[in-house]
Order: structure tokens, then sequence, then C-alpha cells
């Protein structure tokens, strides 16, 4: 893991794979039999910043994974809260909330690497 | 990268939301419609959606909603005696359509909703994909 930026690298990551998820949920909000999915975010991030989410490779011709590991085998199905006849489970008002705190949590991200960015810049320039 | 997918997600929704509202709006406006004969009838048209990706492939990327398909409303029409009308048939029978402007107008609501949404989104996953490109600037 780059040192630079330490964790908020592989949490942006994380919230935009989030963000990825959260759309597919209200992109399906009427489709019958749909359920929603979510990740628990800690988790995604301590399996990427530990780096146990790339498949390992000790030969040369052994196949690599592509975008790192999926994470899709780690989702967990979401509980509604008030279930729809048509097994629908999602729930758009409370998919909503999630997408626009994951969108702050993003932003938040981008603020603190920016921050980083800034001390470097300093750091090359000496502060002139 | 994950924020570029999600425009195909989202507009994936929009697409089909439009489609719902397009039919919505089809059904409305025929629903005065009265035909000779049953076959003729306009009958009510109501989308079918399913979850994106069907192969595995595709469940890993996501590719948000996909349109399977319309249905046309298989509710018989409603048959009235109306000799005078220029479309009745030799028995002075008209067959009126049995569109529901109830579960129509909920449709419509339903429908413009989740456009918005999936509008919302887009235009939040817009605004953070320009700030990451506008990092350290």
């Amino acid at each position: 893991m780059d040192p630079i930026f330490g964790i908020h690298e592989s949490a942006m990551l994380v919230r935009a794979r989030r963000m990825d998820l959260l759309a597919r949920n209200l992109a399906n909000a009427d489709t019958p039999g749909f359920k929603a999915r979510d990740m628990d975010f800690t988790q995604e991030l301590d399996r990427l910043a530990s780096g146990t989410s790339r498949l390992t490779t000790t030969h040369e011709r052994h196949l690599r994974s592509p975008r790192g590991a999926s994470a899709d085998d780690q989702l967990k199905y979401r509980v509604p809260h008030q279930p729809s006849q048509d097994g629908n489970t999602v729930e758009t008002d409370l998919e909503q909330a999630r997408f626009a705190e994951n969108a702050v949590a993003y932003q938040t991200t981008i603020l603190f690497l920016n921050g980083r960015i800034g001390t470097l810049r300093t750091a090359i320039t000496g502060g002139r | 990268m994950s924020l570029f997918n999600i425009f195909d997600i989202a507009g994936s929704g929009l697409s089909a939301q439009s489609l719902r509202l397009n039919l919505t709006a089809s059904n409305l406006a025929n629903m005065q419609n009265v035909a000779g004969s049953p076959e003729d009838v306009y009958r009510a048209r109501h989308p079918i959606f399913r979850a994106g990706g069907s192969s595995f492939q595709e469940e890993m990327t996501g590719r948000g909603v996909e349109v399977l398909g319309i249905v046309e409303s298989t509710v018989p029409p409603v048959q009235r005696f109306d000799p005078g009308h220029p479309e009745a048939n030799e028995d002075g029978l008209v067959y009126a359509t049995t569109v529901n402007p109830m579960e129509e107008m909920a449709n419509m609501i339903s429908a413009s909703r989740s456009y918005q949404s999936n509008l919302e989104v887009i235009n939040t996953s817009k605004e953070l994909l320009l700030r990451t490109l506008s990092l350290g600037q």
C-alpha cells in the first residue's frame, strides 16, 4: 500500500464501489423480486487495506484477478423494514439516504487526499 | 472505475422509467377508446422489469435494470350497447377499453419518483467524479 495516501486510497475505492451498489439498488427499485444488497464498509476496507482481497500469484502463469478480487461474494442482502408483495426489498428513501451518506463520505476522502497533496506540495516547494 | 459504471446503471433506470411513463401516457390517452370488436380494443400496456446482468460476468459488474418486454392487459373489454355509435357492429355493440385510471396514476407517480432518484444518482456521481478529477489542484 502506498504510504503517501495511506488508508484513503483504499477508502476511496470502497466508497466508489458502494456507490455503484447503491445505484444498482435504486435503478431496480421497481423490479419484481430484486433483492437489495449492500456491503460492510469496515470489513471491505480492512480486506483492501491489508491486501488480502487480491489473489496472490506464486507463478508467472497463474491467473491474475482482473480488478483486485471481486467483492461481490462479501455482499450482504438487505433485510427490508416493510417487505413488498412482489419480493422487491429496495426501500427507495432509505437507499437514497445511504447514497447521500456515502457521497458525503467520498467527498471527505477527497478532502483528505487534497490535504495530503497540499502537504506534499509544500514540502516539494519548500513553502514558497 | 466503478464511478463510470454508475452512469450505465442509473441510465438504464432512467430509460426503463421513461418507458413506463410513456406507456402510462399511452394508456391514459386511449382510456376512452371504443372498437367494434373485442380484438381491436386498445389494451393497457405495462413494462416488465428485470434486474440487469443475466450472466455471471454481468452479475459481477452490475448492469442496472432492463426491460424484458411489454405486456398487454388481459382484462376482457367492457361490452356496451350503443347502436348509434359509428364503430358499432351489426348487433349494435361497442367494446370499451379497460384501462384503470387509478392504477395508471399510481404507476405514473411511482415512475416519476424513480426517475428522479436515478437522476439524483447521476448528478451526485458526476459531481464526485469532477471533484476526483480536480484532485490536487
